[in-house]
C-alpha cells in the first residue's frame, strides 16, 4: 500500500464532497438539531410544566427506569427532581442516538465517492491511474471514515457545551459527560463509522448513483436505533464495559468486511456494473 | 519494429454479448495505430483490456512487455489514457486536477508543482489554472484532459474519441497536438476514433473493427489495394466528351470503371502505369484535356468498402 496514494485520493474525495452542498448539508443540520435544539428543548421544557412528578414518579418514565437499571438508579441517587430529569434525558437517552452521526457522515461520503464518481463520470479516468484495487478501496474508505469520526467528535463537544450550559442553571456544575459516554465516543463511533464507510464503499461499488448508494447504507441505522430502542426500554444499558463488547462486536465486522472488500473489490466491477 | 502491443486472439464477453472477439494484431513502438469502428464496435473495450482495467475473457495480450491482466498496476504508470467521457472532476480546478493525477501516478512532490505548470503552460491553459474545471468550453476541458494522460511522461499514449464534440477549430488543435507528440516526441498512439478524416491525417496504420471483431489491418496503401482495387484517375475537360471516346475507354485493358458526368471523367485503373494510355486514347478521340490527376482513395472511401465487403 502506498501511503501517498491513500492520502492523495482521500483528500481528493474531501474537496469533492466539501463542494457538493447536496451532500454536507444533512451532515450539519442534522447534528444542528439533534445536539442543540432537541437537549435545548429538554432542559428548559421543565420550566414550562407545573410539576415533575408525573414524569419522576415509580410509575413514570424517570421512576420505571431507575427501577429497571440499578447501575442508572445509583447515578441518579442524591439528585433532586429536575437534576435527575437533565442527567437522565441528555447523559443516557441521547447516548446512543449520538451514533447515528459517524453511520450518517460516513455513509454519506462513501456513497459520494464510488457511486458519486460514477454518476458523474469521473470514475474511469481514476481506474486507469496506478493505484491498485486495495488502494483504491482503502483510500476511499479512509476519505470517508476520518471526517466521520471528527464530525462525531465536534458534535460531541457542541452537545457537551449545550448541555453543560443550559443545565447550569439546574445542575450548577460541569456534570457532562458522564464516564459511560467515553468508550461510546472513543470507541463504539470509530467503529460505526469504520462500519459505515466499509458497507457503503462495497454498496457503492454495485449502486449506480449517489442516492441510489446512500439509501441502501442508510438501512443500517436500524443498528443504530436498535441500540437506541434497548437504551430507551432498558433492556441494553450501554454502561462502559457493555459499550466496550458493542464496540468489539462491530470492530470485529469492521475487520471482515474491510478484509472481504480489500480482497474482493475489482476496478473492473466499477465498470461492469455500471452498465446500462 | 519493436512491437509495443501484442494481443493474440483477445476477447471479453459480457454474458452473450461478445464486445471483443479475437483480436490479433500489433502496434510498433513509434507510430500512430487507428482503431476505427462505429459506436458498440468495441474499440473502448480493447482500451480498457489492453490497460488492465477489464479482464479478457479470452486470449491474451502483452503491452510494452506487461501482462494487463496481472501487472496492471505497473503497466499503467507507462501507459496515458484519455478516456472518451474525459473523466475530470468538474468541482476541482484545473491544477487540482492535474496536481492530483500526478501523485497518483507517482511524480515526486518537488517536481509535481512545476509539471503541472508547464503542462497547463503547454496547453494554452495556464490563465486558468485555477479556475473550475466545470466552468471551462469543451475544448478546454479536452486540453486538460490531454494534458492529464502526458502528466507522467508515457511512452505509450491511448486516446480515445479525442475530438468528440468539440468544434472544427478546437478539433483542429487537438489533432495538431496528437500529430506532434508522434512526430516530434516519438510517442506510440493507439488512437480509437470513428472521424476518418482526423484518422487519415494522423495514422500510420488502422485496423477496422466491428461487433467486436477486426475486419481489416493495414497502412492505407495496403487496404487500398485489397478492399479498393484500382486507381481512381480524375480528368478534367473543356469540352463534353462523345460516347464513341468513352467506348473507346472502356474497351482499354486496364481500365475498370469509366463514370463520365459533364466536364468531369472519372477513369478507374488497374495502376498508374495505364494513365499515360487513358491521356493517349482521350487525345486521339479528340477530347480536350484541361487536367488529370491519379487520386488515391480516401480512408473514408476505404473505410466503407471494409464494412461493405463485411456485410456481403
Amino acid at each position: 500500500m502506498n501511503g501517498r496514494t491513500l492520502r492523495t485520493l482521500a483528500v481528493k474525495d474531501l474537496k469533492e464532497v466539501q463542494q457538493n452542498r447536496a451532500a454536507w448539508i444533512p451532515a450539519l443540520v442534522v447534528p444542528l438539531i439533534f445536539m442543540v435544539v432537541l437537549p435545548l428543548g429538554i432542559i428548559l421544557a421543565p420550566n414550562l410544566m407545573q410539576s415533575m412528578s408525573p414524569l419522576m414518579a415509580p410509575s413514570g418514565p424517570v421512576g420505571m427506569m431507575r427501577e429497571r437499571i440499578p447501575a442508572l438508579a445509583a447515578e441518579l441517587a442524591g439528585l433532586d427532581e429536575r437534576q435527575a430529569w437533565v442527567v437522565l434525558m441528555t447523559g443516557y437517552f441521547f447516548a446512543p442516538f449520538i451514533l447515528i452521526f459517524p453511520l450518517m457522515f460516513s455513509t454519506i461520503v462513501a456513497s459520494e465517492s464510488f457511486a458519486g464518481e460514477r454518476e458523474r463520470k469521473t470514475i474511469e479516468a481514476l481506474l486507469y491511474t496506478p493505484a491498485s484495487d486495495g488502494e483504491l478501496f482503502l483510500g476511499k474508505m479512509l476519505a470517508a471514515f476520518v471526517p466521520a469520526v471528527a464530525l462525531t467528535w465536534v458534535s460531541f463537544l457542541v452537545y457537551g457545551v449545550v448541555v453543560n450550559g443550559a443545565g447550569w442553571p439546574v445542575m450548577g456544575r460541569v456534570w457532562f459527560p458522564p464516564v459511560s459516554w467515553w468508550p461510546l465516543m472513543l470507541w463504539v463511533a470509530p467503529a460505526v463509522a469504520a462500519l459505515g464507510v466499509a458497507a457503503t464503499v462495497l454498496i457503492s461499488t454495485r449502486a449506480r448513483t449517489f442516492m441510489e448508494a446512500y439509501q441502501m447504507s442508510a438501512s443500517l441505522v436500524v443498528l443504530v436505533l436498535a441500540l437506541v430502542a434497548g437504551q430507551i426500554t432498558g433492556v441494553l444499558y450501554l454502561s462502559p464495559p457493555v459499550a466496550l463488547a458493542v464496540g468489539l462486536v462491530l470492530w470485529l465486522i469492521d475487520g471482515v468486511l474491510i478484509r472481504l472488500g480489500v480482497r474482493t473489490f475489482r476496478r473492473e466491477a466499477l465498470l461492469i456494473s455500471g452498465r446500462g | 519494429m519493436v512491437p509495443v502491443i501484442e494481443t493474440e486472439s483477445l476477447s471479453r464477453f459480457f454474458g452473450p454479448i461478445r464486445a471483443v472477439d479475437g483480436l490479433t494484431f500489433q502496434v510498433y513502438e513509434g507510430e500512430v495505430f487507428g482503431l476505427l469502428g462505429p459506436n458498440g464496435a468495441g474499440k473502448t473495450t480493447t482500451v480498457r483490456l489492453l490497460n488492465g482495467v477489464l479482464r479478457p475473457s479470452g486470449g491474451q495480450a502483452r503491452v510494452l512487455g506487461l501482462d494487463p491482466a496481472r501487472e496492471g498496476g505497473r503497466l499503467r504508470q507507462q501507459t496515458g489514457v484519455l478516456t472518451e467521457t474525459l473523466s475530470l472532476y468538474e468541482r476541482l480546478t484545473a491544477r487540482e486536477n492535474l496536481a492530483l493525477f500526478g501523485a497518483l501516478y507517482g511524480i515526486p512532490e518537488m517536481e509535481l508543482a512545476r509539471r503541472v505548470a508547464r503542462m497547463l503552460e503547454e496547453f494554452g491553459l495556464a490563465d486558468r489554472a485555477d479556475g473550475r474545471v466545470g466552468e471551462f468550453s469543451k475544448g478546454m476541458k479536452q486540453r486538460l484532459a490531454l494534458a492529464r494522460a502526458l502528466l507522467h511522461e508515457p511512452p505509450l499514449l491511448f486516446l480515445d474519441e479525442p475530438t468528440a464534440g468539440l468544434d472544427p477549430e478546437a478539433a483542429r488543435q487537438v489533432t495538431e497536438m496528437i500529430g506532434q507528440l508522434s512526430r516530434r516526441e516519438g510517442r506510440t498512439v493507439f488512437l480509437c476514433t470513428h472521424n476518418l478524416t482526423e484518422a487519415q491525417r494522423l495514422c500510420d496504420r488502422v485496423a477496422v473493427m466491428d461487433r467486436g471483431r477486426l475486419l481489416a489491418l493495414g497502412t492505407l496503401e495496403e487496404l487500398s489495394r485489397t478492399f479498393w482495387p484500382g486507381l481512381p484517375v480524375e480528368i478534367g475537360l473543356g469540352a463534353p466528351l462523345t460516347d464513341a471516346a468513352v467506348g473507346a475507354l472502356r474497351r482499354l485493358p486496364g481500365v475498370r470503371d469509366v463514370q463520365h458526368e459533364d466536364l468531369w471523367l472519372t477513369v478507374s485503373v488497374t495502376d498508374e502505369n495505364m494513365v499515360p494510355a487513358v491521356v493517349e486514347t482521350l487525345v486521339r478521340e479528340g477530347a480536350r484535356i484541361l487536367h488529370v490527376v491519379p487520386r488515391q482513395p480516401s480512408l473514408e472511401e476505404i473505410y466503407f468498402a471494409i464494412r461493405g465487403d463485411q456485410a456481403s
